[in-house]
C-alpha cells in the first residue's frame, strides 16, 4: 500500500488529484464497467415498454403499487433480475400482478430501466443472485476478511451490514471493479507516528483541526492531538485491488449487498 | 422576625442581592458615539461602521489563557442559532428560533422577561427559521419576522408595542435580518431571494411603526437601471437584502448588500445585469433615495448573494486618507471601495476563481462560465458568505471566514415565477472526490465530519486592504460560518462548525487560546464590560456561552 505523506495543516495536492481522476472516470466508466451493466439501448426500450405496459398499475415513478418502489428498488420478493424476470413473465400475487409475454430483449428492457432508477441516461447494473453472492462474499471474494456482517468479521474496514440501505447497485459495482474511485475520503487509510515512535495504521472515524478519531488495526478507538504526531500520512490506494471475479459474480455479490439492510 | 424579612437580611449583610440595574435610555446619540462606550455592544455589529472591534483590553494575549466559562444559556429551540447579541448597560437582548426575544443579565445569564412571536404557519424562508439579533433605541427594542414583520417592545418588559407589516407574507417575504437604527428610524431588508420576491429596504418610525420610505432594490418601470432587465422578470428578480447594513453619518448614507438575482441558477433566463442584484447600495438615510451602487456580480448565475456586512474605515489609501468600504465577497473577490462615490479601488480573488478570470479597470468581473457538468470555484456557499467579518485600526487587516478549495457543479433550468412558491431555476451538487460522497451542507447537523476537507475547508484570512493580499491565514479541517471580534489588545475571537472557540494574535495568526463548546459556532463573538470585568460570550450550537478571565 502506498501512502503519501500530507502535512497536518493540509495541502491542496491531494485534492486535486483526486478531483482530475473523478473527472477522468466519469468520461471512461463505460467501457470500463462493459459487461456487468445493461447498454443505454436497453434502458431506452425498456422505457417504452414500462410506459406502454406497466405504467398503468405501477404508476409513472413505479410507486403506486404498496409495498413497491421500482425505481428504488423496493420489492415484495423479488432481489435479483431472475427474480424480476420470472415474476414478469408468470405473474405474481394471485393475479393481481398478471403475466407479461414479452420478447427477451423487451424484458431485458424492463428490468435495465428500473435498474436504472427510471433515468433514461442512468447507469443500470446486473443484479445477481443474493444466496450465490453471499458465498462469494465468504468465499473466493474474500471480502469477509476485512468487512463485518450482522455482527461477525473484523471492524477494521468498514461494517457493510447496512450497506444496501446506504448504497446504490452503481457504487457498490465501482467499489468491486474500481475500488479508487469509489474509495470516500474519510476511509482512506492512514499511517501515523507519534511523538513516542509508536506507528499506529487504520482507519478514520471523525477529524477536526486539531485531532482525530480513528480505529486502529488492533480495532481500539483512538483520539489523537496532532501536535503528538510526527507523521501523519493519508493513503492515496484503497486496501484492495479491483476484484478478479467474473461479471456474473460480481452482479451475485451486488445482489447479496444490495440485501443487506440492517436489522 | 419572620422566615422571609430574615433571610433578606443575611443576604443582603453578605452581599449577595446586586443593585438594581437601571435601565437607562438609548438615544440615537448614544449609538452614533459606540466606540466611547465599549462597555456595550449597541447594533449588531457593534456601531454604525461595523468593524466588530472593541477598544476593551482587560483581556490581552499575556492573559488570555485564563478565561473561563461565567454562564451558558441554554436555548430551547433546535438549529443554527445565528442571534447576535446587543448589550445595553448589563442586560443582553438575544434572540432564539423562530421569533423570540429574552433580555438576560449579562453577568449571571439569567432571564428578566422572554417575548415569543409565533411567526404565521405560511411563513416561507430557504434556508432555516433563522433570526440574527434585534436593534435597540431609546427604551425599546426592535425585531423582524420569519413572516415579514417588524415589532417593537417594551425594553424593560418585553411587552409588544408595534406590530406592523414589512412583506407579504403570502409571496414569502421574510425579514431575518437584526435591524439598523438610524436616527428616529429602523430600517429592515426582506428576505425571500429563492422565492421570486422583490427585494427592498424600508424604514419605519420607531415611535409609531409608521413606514418612512421604501427603496426597491431591482428598480421599477421608467427608474435608472430598469433597463438591465428583460420583460417582467424584474418583478420577480429577487435581489434581497437579509444582512444588517452600516451607515456613515458624516455622508449620512446607509450600506446594504443585496442578494441574489432570482431565479437563482439560471441565470440565462433573465439576461442583463439584473441590478441591482448582488451589489453594494448607498441609501441617504433620510429619504432612502439611491445615492450610488456598486455591482459585484452581473447577471449571476451562482447565488453570489453580495450580503456581506460593508464594513466601513477611514484609512490611508496609495498615500491618501481615503473613506474606504472593505468587502470579502461571496463572488471570490476581495474589495476595496471608495464609500463616498462608489468608486472601484481594488479587488482581488482570495480563494480560487473560475466562473471569472480577473476583473477590469472599473472593477467589473470578466465572465468564464465553465462548460456544463465541471465544477465552478467557489461553491454555491461562496469563497465567503453573510458571517460578520472585523478590521481592526490598531492591525490594519480585514479579517473574515473564507471557504478554500470548494467548487459546485451547477445545473440549470427554466423555471416559472408562481407567487409565493421556490423560483430556483436547477439545482447544484458540490464537488466531492468522488461519486456519491457526503459533502458539506448549510450548517452542521452531524458531529462527525465525514466529508472531510476534501470537499472544502475553512482559512482565517487577514486581509491588507493596501494590497488585497493576506497577511496571514489560519487553516481549519472543516468549513466556517463564523464571524469575527478584534479588541484593542490585539486579540482576535472566532470559532467555526467543529465547535472550537478561538483566541488568536490578530497581528500573526498565532493561536493564543482555544476551547472546545461542542456546537457549531455560526455567529460572531461579542465582548463588554459589566462592573470592572470584561466578559466574551460566543454562540455554540445551542448555548450561549459567556467568559470572563479567572479571578
Amino acid at each position: 500500500m502506498k501512502f503519501i505523506a500530507c502535512t497536518l495543516s493540509r495541502t491542496t495536492s491531494l485534492w486535486i488529484i483526486t478531483a482530475a481522476f473523478l473527472l477522468l472516470h466519469q468520461s471512461g466508466s463505460a467501457q470500463e464497467t462493459g459487461d456487468h451493466q445493461y447498454t443505454s439501448a436497453a434502458i431506452e426500450a425498456g422505457s417504452r415498454v414500462y410506459v406502454q405496459q406497466c405504467a398503468l398499475c405501477h404508476g409513472p415513478q413505479g410507486s403506486t403499487v404498496d409495498g413497491i418502489d421500482l425505481r428504488l428498488g423496493e420489492f415484495r420478493n423479488a432481489s435479483s433480475d431472475d427474480d424480476l424476470r420470472n415474476v414478469i413473465a408468470m405473474g405474481a400475487a394471485q393475479g393481481r400482478m398478471p403475466a407479461f409475454d414479452l420478447r427477451p430483449e423487451e424484458l431485458d428492457g424492463v428490468i435495465a430501466y428500473i435498474r436504472a432508477g427510471f433515468d433514461p441516461e442512468g447507469v443500470a447494473v446486473r443484479v445477481g443472485d443474493p444466496v450465490r453472492g453471499q458465498s462469494l462474499f465468504k468465499g473466493e471474494g474474500a471480502c469477509a476478511d476485512c468487512h463485518r456482517v450482522g455482527g461477525i468479521g473484523p471492524r477494521t474496514a468498514p461494517d457493510l451490514t447496512e450497506i444496501g440501505a446506504i448504497r446504490t447497485p452503481a457504487a457498490l459495482q465501482r467499489a468491486l471493479l474500481d475500488p479508487g474511485s469509489a474509495l470516500l475520503p474519510i476511509n482512506r487509510p492512514v499511517r501515523i507516528v507519534t511523538r513516542d515512535e509508536e506507528v499506529i495504521t487504520g482507519r478514520r472515524l471523525n477529524e477536526d483541526t486539531y485531532t482525530v478519531q480513528l480505529i486502529d488495526s488492533e480495532e481500539r478507538l483512538r483520539s489523537l492531538v496532532k501536535a503528538d504526531l510526527v507523521r501523519y500520512e493519508l493513503s492515496e490506494t484503497p486496501t484492495h485491488e479491483p476484484t478478479s471475479l467474473s461479471s456474473d459474480e460480481v452482479a451475485d455479490l451486488i445482489g447479496y449487498l444490495l440485501s443487506l439492510r440492517g436489522l | 422576625m419572620n422566615i422571609k424579612h430574615y433571610v433578606g437580611v443575611v443576604l443582603i449583610s453578605s452581599g449577595l442581592i446586586q443593585a438594581p440595574i437601571a435601565v437607562s435610555q438609548v438615544p440615537y446619540e448614544r449609538i452614533l458615539a459606540a466606540a466611547d462606550e465599549p462597555q456595550n455592544w449597541l447594533t449588531y455589529n457593534g456601531g454604525y461602521s461595523s468593524q466588530r472591534y472593541s477598544l476593551l483590553d482587560q483581556v490581552s494575549p499575556a492573559n488570555v489563557e485564563n478565561l473561563e466559562l461565567q454562564w451558558m444559556l441554554q436555548n430551547q429551540v433546535f438549529g443554527a442559532w445565528q442571534s447576535n447579541p446587543i448589550i445595553v448597560d448589563g442586560i443582553m437582548y438575544v434572540t432564539e428560533r423562530p421569533n423570540s426575544v429574552m433580555a438576560v443579565d449579562a453577568v449571571t445569564g439569567r432571564v428578566f422577561w422572554k417575548h415569543r412571536h409565533t411567526p404565521a404557519e405560511n411563513a416561507l424562508v430557504c434556508c432555516g427559521a433563522n433570526n440574527r439579533g434585534v436593534a435597540v433605541l431609546g427604551d425599546r427594542v426592535f425585531m423582524g419576522t420569519l413572516d415579514g414583520r417588524l415589532i417593537a417592545l417594551d425594553r424593560i418588559n418585553g411587552m409588544p408595542l408595534w406590530n406592523v407589516e414589512v412583506g407579504d407574507v403570502n409571496l414569502a417575504y421574510s425579514v431575518t435580518m437584526a435591524p439598523l437604527a438610524v436616527k428616529d428610524k429602523i430600517m429592515v431588508g426582506v428576505g425571500g431571494g429563492e422565492f421570486g420576491i422583490r427585494g427592498y429596504v424600508a424604514a419605519y418610525d420607531a415611535e409609531t411603526g409608521e413606514e418612512v420610505w421604501k427603496t426597491y432594490t431591482i428598480p421599477g418601470p421608467g427608474e435608472p437601471n430598469h433597463d438591465s432587465w428583460e420583460g417582467d422578470d424584474w418583478e420577480h428578480g429577487g435581489a434581497p437584502v437579509w444582512i444588517t447594513g452600516s451607515f456613515d453619518p458624516e455622508l449620512n448614507l446607509t450600506y446594504w448588500g443585496v442578494g441574489n438575482p432570482g431565479p437563482d441558477w439560471n441565470a440565462g433566463q433573465r439576461p442583463g445585469d439584473n441590478l441591482y442584484s448582488d451589489s453594494v447600495i448607498a441609501l441617504d438615510a433620510d429619504t432612502g433615495e439611491l445615492s450610488w451602487y456598486f455591482q459585484f456580480t452581473p447577471n449571476d448565475a451562482y447565488d453570489y448573494d453580495s450580503v456581506q456586512v460593508p464594513v466601513l474605515a477611514d484609512i490611508e489609501f496609495n498615500g491618501e486618507a481615503t473613506k474606504v468600504m472593505m468587502w470579502a465577497n461571496r463572488n471570490g473577490y476581495f474589495y476595496v471601495l471608495d464609500r463616498v462615490t462608489g468608486k472601484f479601488l481594488l479587488g482581488k480573488p482570495y480563494v480560487r476563481v473560475n466562473w471569472s478570470s480577473g476583473l477590469d479597470e472599473n472593477g467589473r468581473p470578466i465572465p468564464t462560465p465553465q462548460p456544463e457538468g465541471m465544477p465552478t470555484y467557489p461553491g454555491n456557499q461562496g469563497g465567503t458568505n453573510w458571517y460578520p467579518p472585523s478590521f481592526s485600526p490598531r492591525t490594519g487587516l480585514f479579517y473574515f471566514s473564507a471557504w478554500q478549495d470548494y467548487a459546485t457543479i451547477y445545473r440549470p433550468e427554466e423555471s416559472e415565477y408562481v407567487p409565493g412558491r421556490a423560483f430556483l431555476g436547477g439545482g447544484f451538487s458540490v464537488l466531492a472526490p468522488v461519486q456519491g460522497a457526503p459533502t458539506i451542507g448549510i450548517g452542521r447537523t452531524n458531529p462527525i465530519n465525514n466529508w472531510t476537507d476534501e470537499v472544502g475547508h475553512a482559512s482565517l484570512k487577514a486581509m491588507d486592504p493596501q494590497t488585497g493580499e493576506p497577511v496571514w491565514e489560519y487553516d481549519q479541517f472543516d468549513v466556517s460560518d463564523s464571524g469575527m471580534l478584534t479588541t484593542a489588545s490585539d486579540l482576535l475571537f472566532t470559532g467555526g462548525r467543529e465547535g472550537y472557540f478561538h483566541a488568536i494574535d490578530a497581528r500573526n495568526g498565532e493561536l493564543l487560546w482555544k476551547v472546545n463548546l461542542g456546537g457549531q459556532i455560526v455567529m460572531a463573538p461579542v465582548t463588554f464590560m459589566v462592573d470592572g470585568v470584561q466578559y466574551i460570550s460566543v454562540i455554540s450550537g445551542n448555548a450561549l456561552a459567556t467568559f470572563a478571565l479567572r479571578r
